[in-house]
């Protein structure tokens, strides 16, 4: 165990970190759809919020708009007291201060595992090649993932391309990672090693938003939850008083329908 | 029978039916009557050289960019790109060759002839590029761009890091098909009285009467060009080759 946390101290923040998110009225609308409806949360410190709730409720574009890649309508993202900018040149800076994963991998195609670890390294955080090939070596063994860094997307399975998208996410040591629905497209036994690998991250002390329908993890590595449906918060709170949230009949049935 | 051996095989049945096909052609050859041009056939033939890589790089240069502007949101850029495009492939090589030696090109005073072609070439070939390279940008998926927003790239880096590369490899073929199409439609560089591989041949042929002598070695020395090219665009596919 000691040896573990030594090893991850390599790519992860700083284990005491927490954070605090601040929603205020965030509006997103694509044409005249409006998938975020003045939504609005204020969660405590915490080491990791889970968003869950119905396909199509808005989960997804909140992530986005918390990751720094879309601007919302209207409102206000606040994290440890600094708010997100609207304009593409402070979203970048912001963008790279954290990590984003997303559901469907999106590793760059034409480069091998190992080069698009490198890739943000060299190019956005100025770090040598040298440098960068040294300082994903010793994540990709911890995550056995080093037999294959060699390799392109193409060539690796979807549990490996996506712990590798997890793990470039990893290595610039972002303050707080996003990940939207890192398992969704996958089958469930690779399901089950993103997971793992996912709570090896929280338990050395990274923080995370994530956006998940895997119900059972959410209730294991929440700190707080948020059930997101309609374009706003429908519950919120630790993940057992949302979990066993019976005042809002839209939560009650949605878990009623997914932990059956 | 291995793909080299089938290749070698119909290649040589095509040269020999050709060959028949000459055979059959009645009256006299007259090989030693052109024999005697051979320098004039081996200048023109690096003159088109020469002409070709030079527009070929230029046209490579200038499909891209006007590429960048077709994709462009500037609606102004857009709009440039495209009437640059519908206007150059609107018309014939030979009315831009004309229009732009005497008409553009010595309105601005230029008056080398082997500038003015060049540069005619390659606005020519980029036209037809512009639209392979958008093609292959348009086709990489948006969730590239995504990701590399999300690591922090400049939308310059995330072009040239992750966009271009992977657009490069997908239009490849075409563009080795366009440049090949540049080299052989240099040989109408000869209306403005450059002296380029075609020119020099249909002058042995004024010379000589020998029409047939002077045509073949025209033949072979363009496919000494574009074979190379078809060969290197083959091999640089496979190199860049990979499951997407």
């Amino acid at each position: 165990m000691a040896r573990k946390s030594i090893q991850l101290r390599e790519i992860t923040s700083t284990p005491s970190d927490t954070m605090q998110l601040i929603i205020k009225e965030l509006t997103q609308a694509f044409g005249s759809t409006r998938v975020l409806d003045k939504l609005s949360v204020e969660t405590g410190t915490v080491n990791s919020l889970v968003l869950v709730g119905p396909s199509g409720g808005g989960k997804s574009t909140l992530l986005r708009i918390l990751a720094g890649l879309d601007t919302p309508i209207s409102g206000t993202v606040t994290f440890d007291e600094t708010t997100l900018g609207r304009d593409e040149a402070s979203l970048r800076l912001y963008r790279r201060t954290i990590g984003t994963v997303f559901q469907s991998y999106n590793l760059f195609s034409h480069l091998s595992a190992r080069e698009n670890l490198i890739l943000p390294l060299v190019h956005v955080h100025g770090l040598s090649r040298d440098e960068s090939l040294a300082r994903v070596e010793e994540p990709l063994k911890r995550f056995h993932l080093h037999e294959h860094a060699d390799k392109r997307p193409a060539e690796l399975s979807g549990g490996q391309n996506q712990r590798i998208a997890i793990l470039r996410a990893m290595v610039v040591r972002p303050k707080r990672l996003f990940l939207d629905e890192p398992t969704s497209a996958l089958d469930p036994e690779m399901t089950a090693e993103v997971l793992d690998m996912i709570e090896v991250l929280k338990d050395s002390g990274t923080d995370f938003v994530l956006v998940t329908h895997a119900m059972n993890f959410a209730r294991r590595v929440a700190d707080e939850i948020a059930f997101i449906g309609d374009g706003k918060v429908l519950s919120h709170g630790p993940a057992e008083s949302v979990f066993e949230n019976t005042d809002n009949t839209r939560v009650a049935s949605f878990f009623k329908q997914v932990l059956r | 029978m291995s793909r080299s051996v089938a290749h070698l095989t119909v290649a040589t049945a095509v040269t020999l039916l050709l060959i028949l096909a000459c055979w059959q052609v009645p009256g006299d050859w007259n090989w030693s009557g052109v024999w005697e041009y051979r320098q004039k056939f081996f200048f023109g033939w690096i003159v088109t050289l020469g002409l070709s890589v030079a527009a070929l790089i230029l046209s490579v240069a200038i499909g891209l960019v006007v590429a960048l502007f077709l994709g462009a949101r500037n609606p102004l850029l857009e709009a440039t790109g495209r009437i640059y495009v519908e206007l150059i492939r609107g018309t014939p090589l030979l009315v831009q060759l004309l229009l732009g030696f005497y008409v553009i090109a010595s309105a601005v005073g230029l008056e080398n002839r082997f500038v003015v072609g060049t540069l005619v070439l390659a606005a020519f070939s980029g036209a037809y590029m512009a639209e392979i390279f958008r093609g292959g940008l348009n086709a990489i998926p948006k969730t590239q761009r995504d990701s590399a927003r999300a690591i922090g790239l400049t939308r310059w880096q995330s072009f040239r890091l992750v966009i271009l590369p992977q657009a490069v490899r997908l239009v490849l073929p075409a563009i080795a098909g366009q440049l090949v199409s540049l080299i052989k439609d240099s040989s109408l560089l000869s209306v403005i009285a450059i002296s380029e591989f075609t020119l020099n041949a249909r002058e042995v042929n004024s010379f000589t009467y020998s029409t047939l002598e002077s045509y073949a070695p025209l033949a072979i020395g363009y496919l000494m060009l574009t074979l190379p090219l078809s060969a290197a665009s083959r091999w640089l596919e496979k190199a860049f080759s990979y499951e997407r």
